[in-house]
C-alpha cells in the first residue's frame, strides 16, 4: 500500500500539532518551516471576517511559501526589532478534530491559546486553526494553516509580530 | 499603541527612520522577492524634500521607489500610467505618478501615497492611542490586480506586516524612554535646520507640527508659518 494511502487519524494529527507548537515556542523557526508543503499558505484573516477569501479581502497575513520563508529569515535576522529580543510564547493546542479527508489530504481544526510575554506585558491570542494537511516524505506537512483569532480587537498589543 | 499620539505624527512623515527601523523590509524582504533595493538604501538611494505648508501641515516628497507591486503588477501599472498621461498630460502625470508623498494634515491625519493609505489616530491617555487606517483601492480593477494591491499593502502595513510592528516597537520604546523626561526634557528634532531646502531625511516637517502644536497649547495666535524661517532670522540677528 502506498504511504499516501495511509488514513489520517486524530491521534497522528494531534501529535504533529503539539510537536509543531514546540518548535515555534522554542523559536526553531527554520525547522518549523520544513513542515510547510511547497504550495503552503499561512493565513490570518481579519478579525471581523473570519471566513473571508484572502484573494478578495485584506488579511492580516496571507503568506505564500516564499513570503513565509522570508518572514522566518527576518525573524531570525536580529533586525526584526519587534522580536529582538524575541517574545516568550507558550502555546496550548487542544480540541483537535478531523473534519474531512479524501485520502490524500485532511482538513482538521484545533483550538489554540498563545500567551505572549514581552517588555513586562502579557497578551493572549485565542482562536482556532483550520489546517489542510498532506503527507510528505517523512511525515505530515501543512498545505494551509489558517489561524482564526477570536479576539474582537488586537488591543492593546496592536501587533502580531510572531508566528501564530 | 502604547505611545503618545504625537510620536505617530513624527513617525508617519519621517524619512530618516525608514532604513534603520525597517531593515527587515528593505534589506531582506524586497531582496527575497527579487526587487532591486538601490532606490531605498545605499549610495544611490533616492532623497526627496520636506516642506512646511503652513498651519502645522507638512509633507515629504520622494521620487517613487521600488515596492512589491512595482514588480508584481509592472505591466498593469504601466498601462494605468499611460491612461493618466492621456487624461492630464505628461507633466502632470509625472508629478502624480512618479512621486510619493507623506502628507500630514494638522493635527492627526496622514495620507501616504505609496501605500494608498489614510491614517488617523486619537489619544486615550498620554501614553496610549488608538489608530484607524484604511487601504484605498481603485474601483473596477481586475481581481488579480486587487490581490496584488492587498499583498503589497500587508507586506509592510498592518499588525503583522514587515514594517508596522517595528514602528510600534520603536514608538513604544521611545515612550518608555520619555519616562526619564525629568532628567532629559528635550527631544532633538533639529536635523536639517540650517539648510535652505531640508530633505525628506531631515526634520523640518516635524518642527512644523510641533511649532503649531506648541502655539495652540500655549494659547498663542501664531505661528501659522511653521517653517524654519523665524529661527533662521533670529539666528542672523
Amino acid at each position: 500500500m502506498a504511504e499516501d494511502a495511509a488514513p489520517f487519524t486524530v491521534g497522528e494529527i494531534e501529535r504533529f500539532l503539539i510537536d509543531e507548537a514546540a518548535l515555534l515556542d522554542e523559536w526553531r523557526l527554520e525547522e518549523w518551516l520544513t513542515l510547510m508543503a511547497p504550495d503552503a499558505r499561512y493565513l490570518v484573516p481579519p478579525l471581523d471576517m473570519p471566513d473571508a477569501d484572502h484573494r478578495a479581502t485584506l488579511f492580516l497575513i496571507a503568506d505564500d511559501r516564499r513570503t513565509l520563508a522570508s518572514r522566518v529569515r527576518q525573524l531570525l535576522s536580529g533586525t526584526t526589532w519587534a522580536e529582538n529580543p524575541r517574545s516568550r510564547t507558550r502555546r496550548l493546542i487542544t480540541n483537535v478534530r478531523l473534519l474531512a479527508t479524501d485520502g490524500s489530504e485532511a482538513r482538521a481544526t484545533a483550538n489554540f491559546a498563545v500567551w505572549r510575554f514581552q517588555h513586562e506585558a502579557s497578551d493572549v491570542y485565542v482562536g482556532r486553526y483550520l489546517h489542510i494537511l498532506v503527507r510528505g516524505p517523512s511525515g505530515l506537512l501543512f498545505r494551509e494553516r489558517r489561524a482564526v483569532l477570536d479576539l474582537e480587537t488586537l488591543r492593546p498589543h496592536g501587533k502580531l509580530s510572531f508566528i501564530l | 499603541m502604547k505611545a503618545n499620539w504625537k510620536l505617530l505624527v513624527e513617525n508617519s512623515m519621517d524619512g530618516y527612520h525608514a532604513i534603520p527601523t525597517h531593515q527587515r523590509f528593505f534589506n531582506q524582504y524586497l531582496a527575497d522577492i527579487g526587487m532591486d533595493t538601490a532606490s531605498w538604501a545605499g549610495p544611490n538611494r533616492i532623497q526627496g524634500i520636506g516642506l512646511a505648508l503652513g498651519g502645522g501641515h507638512a509633507v515629504i516628497e520622494n521620487r517613487a521607489r521600488a515596492l512589491p507591486i512595482t514588480g508584481t503588477a509592472k505591466g498593469e501599472l504601466e498601462r494605468i500610467r499611460a491612461r493618466l498621461v492621456e487624461r492630464v498630460g505628461p507633466e502632470r502625470a509625472h508629478r502624480i505618478a512618479d512621486y510619493s508623498r507623506n502628507l500630514f494634515i494638522f493635527p492627526n491625519l496622514i495620507l501616504i501615497s505609496s501605500w494608498h493609505t489614510i491614517r488617523t489616530f486619537y489619544p486615550l491617555a498620554p501614553d496610549y492611542m488608538e489608530i484607524d487606517a484604511w487601504a484605498n483601492l481603485p474601483r473596477g480593477e481586475s481581481a488579480e490586480l486587487r490581490q496584488r494591491r492587498f499583498e503589497n499593502f500587508i507586506s509592510f502595513l498592518g499588525p503583522a506586516g514587515f514594517g508596522t510592528p517595528d514602528d510600534v516597537y520603536a514608538l513604544e520604546g521611545c515612550q518608555r524612554g520619555f519616562a526619564a523626561w525629568r532628567e532629559l526634557s528635550w527631544s532633538d528634532i533639529s536635523r536639517g535646520m540650517g539648510r535652505d531646502q531640508p530633505s525628506s531625511q531631515d526634520e523640518l516637517q516635524m518642527r512644523a507640527f510641533w511649532r503649531r502644536w506648541h502655539a495652540l497649547i500655549q494659547g498663542l495666535r501664531g505661528p501659522t508659518d511653521c517653517s524654519d524661517r523665524l529661527e533662521q532670522r533670529a539666528a542672523a540677528e
